[in-house]
């Protein structure tokens, strides 16, 4: 039985594979069929996907993990095992993949419509679908890090997928290279742990941390390798200070940002976190809750002012990852991971719509023949309400989800996260209340601009005749945004529309035991009756073949709760009311400036002109990279071009005209002494062979006298 | 006096070095062909000669008569490059036939 | 003298007289006659050396096969009728070279003859050598027959080959 869930998992993985490979080779005979076929191909996945889930969340419910293990390649005596492995959260994350890949692909046929690299968009989705799902079932450092470089070569394909145009192209390349400096951080930590514990298996890292043993004998080594294996994460889901790259990736067409830059590639690193949770020393947490908490804050800030419909959403994702992150570093493993899906649907849901309304505006510009006004600038839409009617709808259930307003899943998740903190502050006390006070504050901003952004583009009077000229756009993108914005809503996760803790989601995704020992380890993260569990915990379970692990304490969720889950629920009701206020506050806000205009916009940023300043221009990240890593990396290029070209080709110009020289006497010498030689042992063979050859007549006598004269000395040699 | 070995031999001898002098000093190719068969009968004069006296020895004559089958083989061969020399240069004198030249 | 040396001297005298004129002639039509007695005497010298079937054949092939052929290859490359049916000969000093050297080649050889220790064994003269000739060829040398058969063969069609008309 589990055998079969291996087996589908491995065919679920294959299958966007095919997809890419029949769109990459037949794409150009396929033609338009190619959205049909890559569309297809994802359904049957999104359905193997759903079986797989339900078998394990349902069926297997008391194993940890499923999982196969490969010995792969031998290295001396170093023995590579790898294997794919379906645990909770890698079931449900198969799901928000697939499904999500599934909507956007049909979402695409439409909007990539007349696309000249039609086919071969879809192959790059194929692509990416297959990396993602792999990263999902990797149960092993090794696999992980390979899918999450193939995640990121998938992710430049399609950021530059219009690579005609430079901002496309330049944006591909940043975000290319801003993941790579995250994931050199990745492959130190996973060579740290490597090196210590011999195995990339996940498993068995656990259980040699858990066993005492620590990489160079030093728990800060440990720390460290937390900190680069987050290193990875910070690349990929955009955490500060490597974020810069996540809003220019909107270059890329939109069904892409939906799929990669909200809901799926950029929730890896929250995925990593969660996977390797087990693993991370009380420092190495506090620098993950640190980064998730100034993430949290800073994009929400620059999300306030930015006018460009795609960049508000980038920010808020950025700002919603920071959620995740500082979620996971409180020690909220469960609340971080339902934010994650949660989010999954409404941010793909309000990127959907974005692409829906960028559509209709550019169908509209194509119908005017105006080509030069920006699709996307909030300021040219206005009234959108009336013409795109459902879109509009759709938009603003998933901007409740996103503010967390009761009744969506965003409100669940988001409650949750802001009461773990209030709990991590009050069980840890001093600056780190710090953390719950800028999460509510990033809440209470993430409020105001959703709304400002529904109210600019969807509310009020038409701005342009542009947006006079919009209508709704087909079924194939209208019925994804449906679908995105029903799964927002409260009674998938819980019955309880304003508590989830007892949900089916709470129940399935539970805190691991973590394996560091308890002297790096905040104790309220160790449950009472951790000790006998975490020895049970990693040890191979009956099925040693397939190599299945059970946890002890999996199925009976509540009784080994945590000192954090018992505080976070004292918390949750204080969280709940604040939450409320502050959102509430922010969408007053929003009102008041922008649909009744009883505070003027203009005044206020009049009033607050440097900090305005500041927020549109994004913390002037990308001038201060500009400043420091670019200008340090051109001064250093060009001090070395400099030592290149006087002192390096100094020498080498002058060990040249040395051996010029050189080589002008050797070629004397040769000329004249080697030569010489060689011409004089020629020419003395050659007149010796001119009087030699005389003796070759040509006439059979003169041999037979030649002959005549040896027989005679034989003769007489003889005698 | 007895007539014995070395009168044979030294007939032998004598016709041995006409047949090469014939060799050496005629121009035409025919006339070499006789000397060398002066040379190959003195050759067998000699392997009678010494199956006579050495016991009566068949076996030389076997040899001999192999020489006289290799004589035949020859001159057919050499009569026919001969015909081929002379339908090449119109005649036969050897010593005019020098392509070999160095 | 009894009539066994007699005989000797003649053929010997024979021999070595006409293969004088054999050489030395400057007709070549007299130096192909000349061979003609030349190789009678030498079956003469056979016949005195007891060997009969020798002698048959000397006188059967040389005579009847070789020389035949040698007078139409004669009269197959030379103008009859014109003076090129005398075979020219060297220079002086070639002439004179070439008898310096055979003259020493022929006292080297006389010399050696006469003065080695022969080792000789006196049998008494046999019948006829026609039967042991014809066993020892189809027993002990039947190899070598059956070779000399293969490069007559080989003669005739390589002789027809090289002589035909290009």
């Amino acid at each position: 039985m589990t055998q079969d869930v291996m087996l589908l998992s491995i065919i679920l993985l294959l299958v966007p594979m095919l997809s890419f490979l029949i769109n990459i080779f037949f794409g150009d005979k396929l033609g338009r069929l190619s959205g049909i076929v890559g569309t297809t191909i994802l359904g049957i996945d999104l359905g193997l996907a759903i079986v797989v889930a339900f078998t394990k969340l349902v069926s297997h419910a008391d194993l940890f993990i499923i999982q196969n293990k490969i010995e792969w390649f031998n290295i001396g005596s170093i023995k590579i095992v790898v294997g794919f492995g379906v645990d909770n959260i890698a079931a449900i994350m198969l799901v928000v993949v697939t499904l999500i890949s599934f909507l956007v692909h049909l979402f695409s046929t439409v909007y990539m419509e007349g696309d000249r690299r039609f086919p071969k968009f879809f192959a790059y989705l194929g692509l990416f679908t297959f990396s993602m799902l792999g990263i999902v079932l990797a149960n092993n450092f090794l696999i992980m890090y390979i899918f999450w470089e193939l995640v990121g070569i998938s992710s430049y394909l399609l950021i530059g997928f219009w690579y005609e145009k430079k901002s496309a192209s330049d944006a591909s390349k940043k975000a290319f290279i801003t993941n790579r400096i995250g994931d050199l951080g990745f492959f130190i930590g996973i060579m740290i742990l490597f090196m210590t514990y011999g195995s990339f298996m996940f498993e068995d890292v656990f259980a040699g941390i858990s066993s005492g043993l620590m990489p160079f004998n030093s728990s800060t080594m440990l720390t460290l390798a937390g900190i680069g294996i987050f290193m990875g994460a910070m690349g990929k889901s955009a955490q500060w200070p490597l974020h810069v790259w996540l809003p220019d990736a909107m270059e890329g067409p939109t069904p892409v940002s939906a799929l990669i830059h909200a809901a799926t590639m950029v929730a890896a690193g929250v995925y990593l976190v969660a996977k390797v949770f087990a693993m991370f020393t009380a420092d190495a947490l506090t620098f993950i809750a640190i980064i998730g908490t100034i993430t949290a804050f800073i994009p929400a800030t620059i999300a306030l002012t930015q006018t460009d419909f795609k960049k508000v959403l980038a920010y808020s994702t950025v700002s919603q990852l920071g959620f995740m992150i500082m979620s996971m570093g409180v020690g909220g493993y469960t609340n971080g991971f339902f934010h994650l899906v949660t989010h999954a649907w409404f941010k793909a849901g309000l990127f959907l719509a974005s692409g829906s309304v960028i559509h209709a505006m550019h169908h509209a510009m194509h119908h005017m023949k105006d080509h030069h006004s920006d699709p996307q600038d909030i300021n040219n839409m206005g009234g959108l309400k009336h013409t795109m009617p459902w879109t509009y709808r759709t938009f603003l259930v998933v901007t409740l989800a996103l503010s967390g307003i009761p009744l969506t899943s965003g409100f669940l998740s988001k409650d949750g996260i802001l009461a773990g903190t209030l709990a991590y502050a009050n069980l840890t006390g001093g600056w780190h209340w710090i953390i719950p006070i800028m999460g509510f504050a990033s809440a209470g901003m993430t409020a105001f601009y959703m709304f400002r952004l529904t109210i600019v583009a969807f509310h009020g009077e038409p701005k342009t005749e542009i947006a006079k000229h919009t209508h709704e756009n087909k079924a194939q993108i209208v019925l994804p945004l449906v679908i995105l914005t029903v799964l927002s809503f409260w009674f998938f996760y819980s019955p309880n529309p304003i508590d989830a803790s007892k949900g089916w989601f709470h129940a399935s995704v539970t805190q691991p035991q973590t394996a560091v020992p308890a002297a790096y380890q905040w104790d309220f993260l160790i449950s009472e009756k951790a000790a006998p569990a975490a020895s049970q915990h990693l040890s191979e379970s009956s099925h040693g073949e397939t190599g299945q692990i059970a946890e002890a304490g999996s199925h009976s969720t509540g009784h080994y709760l945590n000192k954090l889950q018992e505080e976070t629920h004292h918390f949750h009701l204080l969280a709940m009311i604040l939450s409320l206020l502050i959102a509430g506050t922010g969408i007053a806000f929003a009102f008041a400036i922008y649909q009744f205009k009883v505070i003027s916009a203009d005044n206020l940023e009049a009033r607050f002109k440097a900090l305005h300043n500041f927020s549109l221009q994004k913390w002037f990240f990308d001038e201060l990279y500009k400043a420091t890593v670019i200008a340090g990396i051109l001064g250093i290029s060009k001090a070395l071009s400099w030592f290149d070209t006087y002192v390096v080709d100094g020498i080498v110009n002058a060990s040249a005209y040395l051996t010029r020289g050189y080589g002008k006497f050797v070629g004397l010498f040769d000329n004249i002494v080697i030569d010489g030689a060689v011409n004089l042992t020629a020419n003395t063979t050659g007149y010796l062979g001119s009087k030699i050859r005389k003796i070759q007549t040509g006439q059979v006598q003169s041999y037979v006298v030649f002959v005549l004269l040896g027989l005679l000395i034989i003769l007489y040699f003889f005698i | 006096m007895e007539i014995g070995l070395t009168h044979y031999l030294f007939i032998s001898a004598i016709l041995f070095s006409l047949g090469l002098y014939g060799i050496i000093t005629r121009k035409h190719a025919i006339m070499v062909l006789m000397g060398l068969e002066l040379v190959l009968n003195a050759a067998n004069i000699n392997f009678i000669a010494f199956a006579r006296f050495g016991g009566m020895n068949i076996e030389g004559h076997i040899a001999a008569i192999f020489v006289i089958i290799l004589a035949a083989a020859e001159a057919a061969v050499a009569l026919a490059i001969v015909l081929n020399i002379y339908q090449n240069f119109r005649h036969v004198n050897i010593d005019e036939v020098d392509n070999l030249k160095g | 003298m009894d009539l066994v040396t007699i005989a000797f001297y003649f053929f010997g005298a024979l021999t070595i007289i006409f293969g004088a004129v054999v050489v030395f002639s400057k007709n070549i039509m007299y130096s192909a006659f000349s061979l003609l007695f030349t190789f009678f005497g030498i079956a003469g010298l056979y016949v005195l050396l007891n060997a009969d079937f020798l002698a048959i054949t000397q006188i059967m092939i040389y005579i009847g096969g070789i020389l035949v052929l040698i007078i139409f290859g004669v009269m197959l490359t030379t103008r009859i009728t014109g003076v090129d049916v005398k075979s020219g000969t060297m220079g002086k000093f070639q002439l004179a070279t070439t008898g310096i050297l055979t003259t020493v080649i022929a006292i080297t050889l006389l010399i050696v003859f006469s003065s080695t220790k022969w080792y000789l064994k006196e049998v008494p003269a046999v019948e006829s050598t026609v039967n042991d000739i014809g066993n020892k060829l189809l027993t002990n040398y039947l190899l070598a027959f059956e070779a000399a058969s293969m490069l007559l063969l080989i003669a005739i069609v390589g002789a027809a080959f090289i002589a035909r008309k290009k």
